[in-house]
């Protein structure tokens, strides 16, 4: 036995070779991990820019498409992307301020066994396959009425809902207590003093969660193929028709015996995947700012 | 032997007036037979007290023997905390506040409080004082009145020139003080302070001292500490809570003592407070 292998001041040495090297190959275990992760996402952007590069241009979103067109007359999917924006902005509309009170309710009001129980509710609610959304909005309010924008927007916000109201509720539950006390403390009703003292201070949490919850929805194709997909080609900004939007068109196209089709319908792929890039970006730099005001506040 | 405590820091504060006779104080709270429990285990037991008016009454006693537990239930602080329960009654000027048809609102909007960690709103300073004062509906003369509330609070000569800045820019005695200076703004009958000078330092801690000695004419403050040294610089009653093991050795918190500060200090007549005063407790 060395007399540096035994317990006392001096540094123990004793199978250090051989915890070195577990801690060597677990840290490339877990460093192959991330670059697989990466490396798919590198895969997918770049195969799609590769082939959506060609018809990546202004004309993709000014101009509609030409059904069976003959000649060389620039076409995109501008009724897509209109349809896409209504249709989010719609959905985002409907589950923002529900899935706000949601969370408020839950977090501020509710006892505990209710906060838990919902919080297990919308949980689950996010894990409903957007199919099952897309058939279930299909059901309650397409069949006997026919497809529009609004029945796609209801759709989508249902999956939005549950996004919302999860993320409000972590924000939420990262305002201190003792700010809710000061402002109780006065004699200050509890509503005022969640509308006045608590959500002020949630109010980047809260836009992080839509932004990236828009960007969930934004490219979701099941739930607008039963409820807004039975589409002409021109452009609509009317809900109270069916509306094309571009996960669909994309779907479309790609059944498509046209090859410029299916370029522009890589393109449109390309803008929905700078788009949630952007967005996520942007959600997590709001988050960054909004916590390092938290903190510094 | 005489037990008298000394000071270890002397501050200089104004000498407290000699209390007037007990038959002449006027009663604010009557708490009579009050248990406290959190998931049905009792924190406090059994807690008979008079708080009077006009006066400065400390709560002291050892840590987890029920004192914040206590203060909280004057101004039902403690209904927020999810399995909390209580027993007995709080009469305030002779009405029941614990009460189920007794909005907890309308309790703390006479009984105020300033809490041991300073919490200003992430609001500027004007605001921190004077956005109570609106809510409440008292908005003539704002201006005057958060002058006055910073001044009773000994803190408007250090923030008349930056009363837009964040509230929390302010030192931790600077924001205790705005804590004090947003509660009493609202005019509240009584305050409750749950270790003001918890982390204050001994020059923040003596403005909250003074603040008190010179607010008691037109308030009532029930003030919680673990720094006997400040119960007998500021308090003209004090309570002493200890720990005691009922059945199956569990602990609760138990009112051992209440009397005169001065009773407490030099001449308490449990062992268990001399013990405590005299720093022999554990």
């Amino acid at each position: 036995m060395s007399a540096q292998g035994l317990s006392g001041p001096g540094l123990r040495l004793d199978r250090l070779p051989r915890r070195r090297a577990v801690n060597r190959l677990m840290e490339l275990l877990a460093w192959l991990a991330a670059a697989i992760a990466i490396a798919i996402l590198g895969i997918v952007v770049y195969s799609v820019a590769r082939k959506g590069w060609s018809e990546l241009n202004l004309n993709l979103i000014t101009k509609a498409p030409i059904p069976f067109s003959l000649t060389n007359a620039p076409q995109g999917l501008a009724n897509a992307f209109a349809g896409s924006l209504v249709i989010v902005g719609l959905a985002t509309a409907m589950a923002l301020p529900v899935g706000i009170l949601v969370a408020v309710y839950l977090n501020e009001f509710a006892p505990a066994a209710v906060r838990n129980g919902v919080g297990l509710i919308l949980d689950v609610l996010n894990g409903v396959p957007a199919i099952v959304v897309g058939i279930f909005v299909f059901g309650l309010l397409v069949v006997g009425h026919g497809q529009n924008g609004f029945d796609g927007a209801f759709a989508l916000a249902c999956l939005m809902l549950p996004l919302v109201a999860r993320a409000t509720m972590e924000v939420l539950a990262l305002v201190p207590n003792s700010l809710r006390e000061a402002s109780l403390g006065l004699g200050i009703p509890q509503w005022r003093t969640t509308l006045s003292i608590v959500l002020p201070q949630t109010v980047g949490g809260i836009v992080t969660g839509t932004v990236l919850a828009v960007a969930r929805v934004a490219g979701e194709t099941a739930p607008l193929l039963f409820t807004s997909s039975l589409v002409g080609t021109q452009t609509s900004w009317d809900p109270h028709h069916a509306l094309q939007s571009i996960p669909v068109a994309i779907f479309e196209l790609s059944e498509s015996p046209d090859p410029a089709d299916h370029a522009r319908a890589w393109a449109a792929a390309l803008v929905l995947l700078m788009f949630i890039l952007f967005a996520s970006l942007a959600g997590r730099w709001l988050a960054t700012r909004s916590r390092a005001k938290m903190a510094t506040r | 032997m005489s037990t008298t405590i000394e000071p270890t820091v002397r501050v200089e504060t104004t000498r407290r007036q000699p209390m007037p006779p007990r038959e002449r104080l006027e009663t604010i709270f009557h708490v009579e037979g009050l248990d406290a429990l959190y998931s049905g285990k009792a924190a406090i037991k059994d807690v008979t007290i008079d708080v009077y008016k006009n006066l400065v009454t400390a709560i002291i006693g050892p840590s987890g023997c029920g004192k914040s537990t206590f203060i909280r239930c004057f101004n039902r602080m403690n209904d927020l905390i999810p399995g909390f329960s209580q027993t007995g009654t709080i009469r305030y000027h002779g009405q029941d506040i614990c009460a189920s048809n007794i909005d907890p609102v309308a309790v703390r909007r006479n009984i105020g409080m300033v809490f041991q960690r300073p919490n200003p709103f992430p609001k500027s300073i004007y605001d921190n004082v004077a956005w109570g004062c609106r809510v409440l509906g008292m908005k003539d003369g704002l201006d005057e009145r958060v002058e006055r509330a910073l001044t009773q609070a000994a803190l408007w000569d250090e923030v008349k020139d930056r009363l837009k800045a964040s509230g929390l820019s302010l030192s931790g005695g600077q924001q205790q003080r705005l804590c004090i200076a947003r509660a009493i703004a609202v005019e509240p009958d009584v305050v409750l302070m749950d270790e003001p000078a918890a982390s204050l330092d001994p020059i923040a801690t003596q403005a909250i001292e003074q603040l008190m000695h010179e607010l008691k004419s037109e308030y009532t403050f029930v003030i919680v500490t673990h720094n006997m040294q400040q119960a007998a610089r500021v308090a003209d009653m004090t309570a002493f809570f200890s720990i005691s093991r009922g059945e199956e050795g569990k602990r609760f918190g138990e009112l051992i003592e209440y009397d005169a500060t001065e009773k407490i200090f030099t001449a308490p007549s449990d062992k268990r407070t001399e013990d405590y005063v005299t720093g022999r407790f554990g």
